[in-house]
Formats: C-alpha cells, structure tokens, sequence
C-alpha cells in the first residue's frame, strides 16, 4: 500500500479527476444524476488519496519533497515530470482536493443557466487537475503546463455560465493571465539557459528541474539579468495573485463568474500565483528577490489599502468581496515580501485561510443571489428575519474574514503584519515599517467593509420588495457543502500550529539563500 | 548557326555531359507528378460525376505513396547521411524530406476537404486535385532544390497551379478576385525572386546553393552591393510566399475570396514550401552571410508577429481572422529562420508540422460552417455553434486554441520551441515581443471560441441558431478533421517522436558525389 501511494499517490491526485472527466465525455448529457455522481466520486477520490498522503507523510522532514515521481517527459529539452509535495505544497493540496468536491455538492441542485450538468461539471474536473498538478509539479515546464490548463475550463466557466458581461470578463480574465504567463515562460527558458548544466544520465545539460534550479539559486548570475528575469516571473505570478496594479481583471471575473466558478477563483485559483512566488521565483533567484522585496512590498499595501476602498464604495455585494479579496492577498504579499521565516508562514497561512474563508463568502453571495436574484446592497436586508441560518454564517464568515482572533483570518493577517516589523535579508527595516503600519490600518478597513456589508444585508428588516417573500434558508447541499469550511475556519483558528508546524520546515528550506529568518 | 554549332561539338569536343539522374532520389515528386498525370487521365476517361468520391481517394493515396516513397530514402540519409543528385541540383536530407512529409499531409487533408466541397458547389472534375497535387510536387522541389533555379522552377511550379486554384470557383466574384489579385501580386515576387537568383549568380558566380556556400566560405567580397541586394531581393520573393509583413497585403483578401479547402492547401502546404526554401537558402547558403541578413529578417518577424496579431483583432469574417493570423504565425516561424541555428531551423520545421494539422483543420472547419456558396464566414455564422453541432465546436475550438498556443496542443510546444531557440539566440526582446503577439492574437481566438460557445452574449432565449440548418459535415471532411484533431492533441501530448524527427532534419548542402 505504501509503495502504491510512493509511486503512485501523487500522480492519482493530479489525474483521477481526468479519468472522471473521460468517463463522463463518453455518457450522454442527459443523464444528469450520473454526472453529478460520477464528478463527486472522482473528487471524493481526490480528496481520499490526499487524506492518504496526509496519514502517510513524514511530518518531521516537511523541508524534503515527498512522495516523489520522476520520469523523463520531454526528453528532447530535458524537461521531466517530476511531482513531489512538502510542507510548503501540503495545505494548498488539502485546500483544493477539499474545495472541490464541496463545490460538486454545492451544485448539485444549482446550476446556473445554461444548466449542461455535464460540461460544467467536466470542467470543474479539469480545473481540478491543473491546480492540483500546478502544486505538485516540481519541473518548471510541467508547472507552466499545468498553471496554463486552469485558465481554460475556468474561461469557459466564466464565459459560459456567467452574468451579464460574461464575454467581456471572460477574456479579460484570460488574456491578463496569459500575457504574464507569457513574459513568465520566457523567464523560465532564461533560468533554462543560464543555469548550469546538470548531468543526468551520464550526460551534461540544462535542466528544467525546479531542486536542482533552488540548489543553484542564481549564482554568478549578472545582477541585472536576474532582476529581469525575476521580473517575468513576477508578471506571470503578480497578475494571476492579482498585486495591485494588474488586479482589475478580479472584480469583473468573479462578480460575472458563476457562483461555484467564484469559489474556485478565490480559494485555490489566487493561490497560484502566491505559490509560485514561494515555491520557484524566491528561492530560485533569491538575490534579485531581494531587491525586488520592497517594490512587492509596497504594491502590496498599495493592494491593501486599495482593495479596502474598493470595497467602500462598492455596491454589489459580489463585487465587494472580489475587492477584498485584493486587499487579503495583499497581506499575503507583504508576509511573502518580507522575506522572514515568519512572514512566508503566515502568507501561506493567510492562503489557506482566504481559500476558506473568501470561498465561504462567495458561497452566501451566490445563495443570496439565488433567492432574492440580486446582490445590490441597498437592496438586500434583514436577512437574519428572513433565512436566520444564512444571515449567521454570513456574520461569521465576515468575522472571520476580517480577522477576529480565535478564526482563521487572524493568522493569515496578523503574523504577515508582525514580520514586517522585522524583514528578512539585507531589506530596509524602515521602510517595512511603514509598510507595517499602513496594513495595520489597512485592518480597520477591512472590519469597516466588512462589518457594513453584514450590517446593510443581514441586520435591519427586510425591504419592501422582498419582505412579502419567503426566502428558503439552508438546502441540504448547503449545509453539506458550507460545514467542512465553517469546522475549518474555526479549528485553524483555534489551533493554527496545524498548518504551521507543516510549512515551517519548508520554508525554512526555501528561504535558506536568503540569509534572513 | 545551329549547324554550325554542332559541327563544332562533333568536331572533337567532347559531346553535351548529361548528368545521371538518380530517379530514386526524386522519387517523391515523381509520384506527386506521376499522381496528378494519372489522376488527369482517368478523369478525363472515366465519368465525371461520381457518387464515391475517388478523385480525393485517389489523391490521399498519392499523397501517402509520397510518404511511403520518403521512408527509404529517409532510412538511407540516416544510415548513410544527405546526399544530392542530378549534377547537385537536388540535395537529399533529413530537412527536404521532412517538408515532403509535411507537404503530403496537407494534400492530403486538403483533399479530403475539397471532395465535399465540390459536391457542395456543384463543381467538377478532378482538376482542383491535379493542381493540388502539381502545386505540391512544385512546393517538394522548393524544399530539396539544391541550385536556385531548380527552386524557382519549384516555386513557380507551386505557385501557378494555386493561382488557379484559387479562383477554382467558378460562379464566385470574390474566387475570381482573390485569383486574379494572387496572380498579379505572385508574378512580381516571382520576378523580384528571379532578379534575385540573378545578382546572386553575379556576385558569386554560380546558381548552385553547394557552390555558393563554399564560394562566401572561402572568399572575402570586394564589393558587396551586389550579394546584398541579391539577397534582398530573394527574401522579397520568398517572403511574399510566406506571407509574412510587409509582403503580406494579399493574404486577407486571397484567403477569404478562395475556396476554403483551398486555403487549408495554401496555409499550410505552400506555407511549407516557401520557409523551406527560405530556410534552404539563408542559413543554410548564406550561413557565413548572417550578420547581414538576420537584422533583417529580425525586423520581418516582429513586424509579422506585431501586424498579424493587431490587424487579426479588428476582423469580424473568421477567414480574415485566420488569414491575419497566419501571418502572426509566420512571424514566429521566422523568428527560428533568424536565429539560424539547428535549434532555429528544428524549431520552424516543428512549427510547420504541428502548424499544418492546425491551420488545414480550422479551414475545414470553416468550409463546413462556409454552407452552400462558401459565403458564410462571418463571426455571426458562428453564433451558438456549439449548442447546434457540439462536435463541431470542439474540434473548431480545438483547432483555435492550439494556435494561440495553449498547452497539451502542438501549438504550445510549437511556439515554446520557437521562443526557446530565439533566448537560446539571445533575442530576448524578440522573444518578448512574440510572446506579447501571441497573448494580442489569442483574443482573437477566444472571440471566435466565445461566439460559438456563449451565443450572442444575453438572453439563451433568442437563440440566433433556431432558424439554421444543420450543417453537413461530408464523411471525408470528418475524417480529416478528426485526423487533425488527433495530431493535434497527440503531438501537444507526446512532442518526442516529432521533435526528434525535426532534429534530425536540419538541411546539409553536399555535392553530387558523381
């Protein structure tokens, strides 16, 4: 059993959801409940498999891959598929192999218009696949590919199976992310060439080989090259994050996406970006992130700030979230930016947290919008008359989200704060002082947003037009989908060493050329 | 006079040295000519309508016997490396036998195409298949001439046989404009070709490409005005075929007035033989002369990534979109002729395998979705495509997004191995440039994607589609498409074997040994 899931765990992981994609290729599309059943098995599957590589995985060696496969891919360039996990890559996997199935249920008896359980849900498959791979893969090439895949059933899912401006927000969600992913491939050829050659079967060439890139780590690199390099990288991940200037592709992606295409988008879609940070751009060319440090630092902010003001004067309620979603991320940005030990940990905390979190948030959205088929805030109201349920999680799910202690949000915010105080490497502590305090504030916005939004929709009573309805509260699917994240929310919160007790090794690792902790 | 002449070659010197002709080192294009003769004959014999659609079996088989004709010669350059024959006039290698293959599977979905469109048009005969099959035989001779006037009779040879085929369409206005247009702008190139070969003859004192290479190789130019110009003038000619910018303001027109299937033909087919011969004649003749031609060319491929992918955007008839983009696609093809490395050359030849199944696909797509009249090429015909053939939308979205280059497509690696010999170059900016193109142009690609999947943006009630036939998708069409797919995909999937076989085929000049 032990050597099925060594060899084989991982690559089941990326490709179950495949295999359950295929099967339902070949049914016809109107046998809805076999689709619907057929998804939600292979993503249970998914999620089984990872629960496995969590029993088996050697919590005291979170800084080494794990579970590694490596197989010659694309001889010709040396490009391999290699997939390992560690402490680094385990929540991220856990979050998406658990998202996923969450949004199956969810779905189950909503699914927008145009309806086709079978595309959407195929879709939903593939989306599986590319996030899941883009966390395992250890090969630069394999990554690209698998960061590319997600683009495009999640373009269709928008496009599709969106609002009104769908077509609008469909390509513009896809091309912002191609144009970084295309400066990102250049770089990549770049680091391709301007490694050394590493000798692999007997015979000396460059490599694509994300371990043996960190082991090189960019030495004798010219300065400016790498700072460009780097800065194709920086496009590539920036934009899918999305940091500051590049974010205005969110808002409209995720106030015209569906509700479950939402979810997906914020919980593990936004994370790529942070992960490929952590994961290829800083422990690969550690130098040039140091000098890149303080300008992410300050885009971050920036974000901060800027998504939280966003949010004041939005009046969808979608479209709220999506802009705090701009301004979480930010913090994740500024704990990676700090370059500590601490501030990496807290940013991938602050991941999972946003993942569960913001995905909760989209999940009311959407239900909201299902009953009462708008989401204009001025709108809505007394929803805690109406569907009392839904109102409290709401209030939680703000709770959470605009960090109270003791849930989730607190620890993705609060250490990314504290880590500023003190940057990691040769970076000026003054000035991440003042990044420390601008996001400190950027707090108080965020429980101002957050607190009006709960306040306009769930307090008060309900406004005319609505107030003759009955509004449901709860489905089954609801309560089925929404309580894993609820339990999580609070079981992080409570207890967060659980996830940092996995990526600190890790971190420690990856961050070991930047001579800060 | 002539007697005199003849007294005087009968008088002691010694009689016309006719060199041997190694017909087996020619084989593929006299079975491409061989095909044509025969196919022309019968058809004039046999009745003209047919239900069974054997002048397209006839012409796929042709094409395949090209293939089969390519496989010994192949196993003999590998084993015994390139050769040339007739007096150095054809060379043999990897590179020429490469483009035969890719030649003769472009005929070959091409054919496949044509059958149900002829059907469709209510046109005959076996002609378009015969032109197909000369144009191709001519494009072959481009890719293995071994002396620029055997590439101009290839060129030429390939060149005529599309002009007419491009206005194959008889009752059409826009068939007959896009020909005409075609001819008179293809004569010019043809002639600036010509001037070309010419200067290059004065300057190094031989037409022959072996002779030529060793000449610059062991000779330092006085003057080289002449040389330069020679090549100026050969890249016009060759750049007009390849269309890529600034010879390119005839492909959106001749594209959308010719007949669809035809187009497949000439995106692809002539596509590959143009760059062949480009890349024949500059890296592999005038490699000592790099430094003065690759600026150049540099400025060719930026200016075709930037103009195909701009100009694409602005389209609204699919034909104009692809025809523009095509031109996007030539651009990055020639970033691998600048570079003029192995790597280069291995990069435009995977390029143009993997690009041919693409592009001959989304054509026919686009004869099906064309109806009776080939005139429906409008974005709006495309409305809703995927609710009324789904298949059909998948295999046209497909088709689009391995040209905007989506990974698990050929189109991803195609690009990516372009890019990666232009860094390789060091062209970073050239890189950048095409990467940007390639995000400009997969707009385009997306619309089209988008119309056909999203409808008309609001309301799934007005559903444009209604009041639409069904189209017809003709048996051979769907075998063609199916086969593009599947290359498609499978070399998107597994790359090796092809790359491979691209590396291999990296054009060598050799002398004919007798």
């Amino acid at each position: 059993m032990n050597d099925l899931l060594d060899d084989w765990g991982l690559t089941a992981a990326v490709f179950l959801p495949m295999v359950g994609a295929v099967v339902m290729l070949a049914i016809p599309r109107t046998e809805e409940a076999l689709h619907k059943v057929i998804a939600l098995v292979s993503s249970l599957a998914v999620l089984g498999v990872v629960v496995a590589l969590i029993a088996e995985f050697d919590f005291d060696r979170t800084r080494t891959l794990q579970y590694e496969v490596d197989h010659s891919w694309i001889e010709v360039i040396n490009s391999r598929y290699i997939l390992g996990v560690d402490g680094i890559a385990l929540p991220l996997l856990a979050l998406t192999a658990l998202i996923v199935p969450l949004v199956v249920i969810y779905s189950w008896n909503h699914f927008p218009e145009p309806h086709n359980p079978k595309a959407f849900l195929i879709l939903t498959l593939v989306l599986e696949t590319g996030m899941v791979g883009t966390f395992l893969a250890q090969d630069l090439i394999l990554f690209f590919v698998f960061f590319e895949l997600v683009l495009l059933p999640m373009y269709f899912m928008i496009g599709v199976w969106g609002g009104e401006q769908r077509q609008y927000a469909s390509i513009k969600f896809f091309l912002f992310t191609l144009f970084g992913s295309a400066l990102m491939i250049v770089s990549f050829l770049a680091l391709y060439f301007l490694s050394p050659e590493v000798v692999v079967d007997g015979v000396a060439r460059h490599t694509f080989d994300i371990r043996e890139l960190t082991d090189w780590g960019g030495e004798g690199l010219a300065r400016t090259t790498a700072l460009f390099v780097f800065g194709g990288m920086f496009m590539g991940f920036g934009i899918k994050v999305p940091l500051f200037p590049f974010h205005t592709w969110l808002p409209d992606a995720h106030t015209q996406a569906p509700t479950q295409g939402s979810v997906i988008l914020a919980a593990v879609l936004l994370k790529l970006g942070t992960y490929g940070f952590v994961r290829i751009a800083i422990p690969i060319l550690p130098e040039a992130a140091e000098e890149w440090a303080p300008w992410i630092g300050l885009l971050a902010v920036i974000g901060i700030i800027y998504g939280a003001l966003g949010c004041l004067a939005q009046t969808d309620m979608k479209r709220l979230i999506a802009f705090s979603s701009v301004a979480h991320m930010g913090y994740v940005m500024l704990g990676i930016a700090t370059l500590t030990d601490f501030g990496v940990n807290a940013a991938i905390f602050g991941m999972v947290a946003h993942g569960l979190i913001t995905g909760m948030l989209f999940f009311i959205a959407g239900s909201v919008k299902e009953r009462y088929h708008t989401l204009e805030i001025k709108r809505l109201g007394g929803m805690l008359l109406q569907a009392p349920r839904m109102g409290w999680i709401l209030g939680f799910a703000c709770m959470a989200s605009l960090g109270l202690p003791g849930l989730a949000g607190f620890w993705g915010e609060f250490p990314a704060i504290l880590s500023a105080y003190n940057p990691g490497g040769d970076l000026d502590p003054a000035l991440f002082r003042v990044y420390m305090v601008v996001a400190a504030i950027g707090t108080i916005f965020a429980a101002g947003y957050l607190l009006w939004l709960l306040q306009r929709v769930a307090f008060g009573t309900p406004k005319e037009e609505f107030s003759g309805e009955r509004i449901h509260d709860l489905h089954l699917t609801d309560y089925l989908a929404w309580a894993p994240m609820l339990l999580l929310i609070v079981v992080l919160g409570v207890y967060p060493n659980l996830i940092f007790r996995v990526t600190d090794g890790a971190v420690i690792e990856s961050l070991a050329a930047v001579g800060g902790g | 006079m002539t007697l005199g002449l003849l007294a005087q070659a009968g008088d002691g010197v010694a009689p016309i040295d006719t060199p041997g002709v190694a017909w087996s080192a020619l084989s593929p294009i006299l079975v491409l000519i061989g095909g044509a003769i025969v196919l022309l004959v019968v058809g004039a014999l046999a009745p003209r309508r047919s239900r069974i659609g054997w002048h397209a079996m006839l012409t796929v088989a042709v094409a395949g016997g090209t293939i089969a004709a390519v496989v010994p010669l192949w196993d003999r350059v590998h084993d015994d490396g390139p050769y040339s024959a007739v007096a150095s006039a054809v060379g043999v290698d990897g590179f020429s036998l490469f483009v035969t293959v890719v030649i003769a599977v472009a005929v070959a979905i091409a054919a496949l195409l044509t059958d149900g469109y002829l059907r469709r048009e209510g046109l005959e005969g076996p002609e378009p298949y015969v032109l197909m099959l000369l144009s191709a035989a001519g494009a072959v001779m481009m890719a293995s001439a071994n002396d620029l006037i055997v590439m101009f009779l290839g060129l030429e040879i390939m060149s005529i046989a599309v002009y007419v085929l491009a206005g194959l369409h008889l009752r059409r206005r826009r068939s007959g404009e896009a020909a005409v247009k075609y001819f008179v702008l293809g004569s010019f190139s043809s002639a600036f070709f010509l001037y070309g070969v010419a200067l290059v003859y004065g300057a190094t004192g031989s037409t022959n490409l072996v002779r030529i290479a060793r000449f610059l190789a062991a000779n330092t130019l006085a003057d080289q005005g002449l040389l330069i110009a020679g090549f100026a003038l050969l890249l016009v000619g060759f750049g007009f075929k390849v269309a890529a910018v600034p010879f390119h303001s005839w492909t959106p027109d001749v594209y959308q007035g010719s007949p669809s299937p035809i187009v497949a033909f000439m995106a692809s087919g002539v596509k590959a033989g143009g760059f062949a011969g480009l890349l024949r004649v500059f890296v592999a003749t005038f490699g000592t002369y790099r430094l003065d031609w690759q600026p150049v060319v540099y400025g060719i491929a930026v200016l075709s990534l930037v103009v195909g992918a701009v100009l694409a955007v602005v389209q609204t008839d699919v034909k104009r979109m692809l025809a523009y983009s095509s031109i996007n696609h030539a651009g990055f093809i020639l970033i691998g002729v600048q570079a003029a490395t192995d790597e280069g050359v291995t990069a435009a030849l995977f390029y143009l395998a993997a690009y041919t199944f693409m592009v001959a696909g989304a054509f026919g797509v686009v004869t099906v979705v064309g109806r009776r009249g080939d005139g429906h090429h409008h974005l709006d015909d495309y409305q809703g495509l995927a609710r009324r053939q789904p298949l059909l939308a998948l295999v046209f979205a497909i088709f689009l997004l391995a040209q905007a280059g989506v990974p698990l497509t050929s189109g991803f690696l195609a690009k990516f191995y372009v890019v990666e010999a232009a860094i390789e170059a060091r062209s970073f900016w050239l890189a950048l440039v095409a990467m940007v193109s390639a995000v400009v142009s997969a707009f385009l690609y997306l619309r089209i994607v988008l119309v056909m999947y999203a409808g008309a943006g609001d309301g799934a009630d007005t559903d444009p589609a209604a009041g639409r036939p069904r189209l017809a998708v003709p048996a051979a069409a769907a075998i063609a498409l199916v086969v593009a797919v599947a290359a498609t995909i499978g070399i998107g999937l597994v790359p090796d074997p092809l790359t491979r076989t691209a590396r291999d085929a990296t054009p060598e000049l050799v002398a004919a040994s007798d």
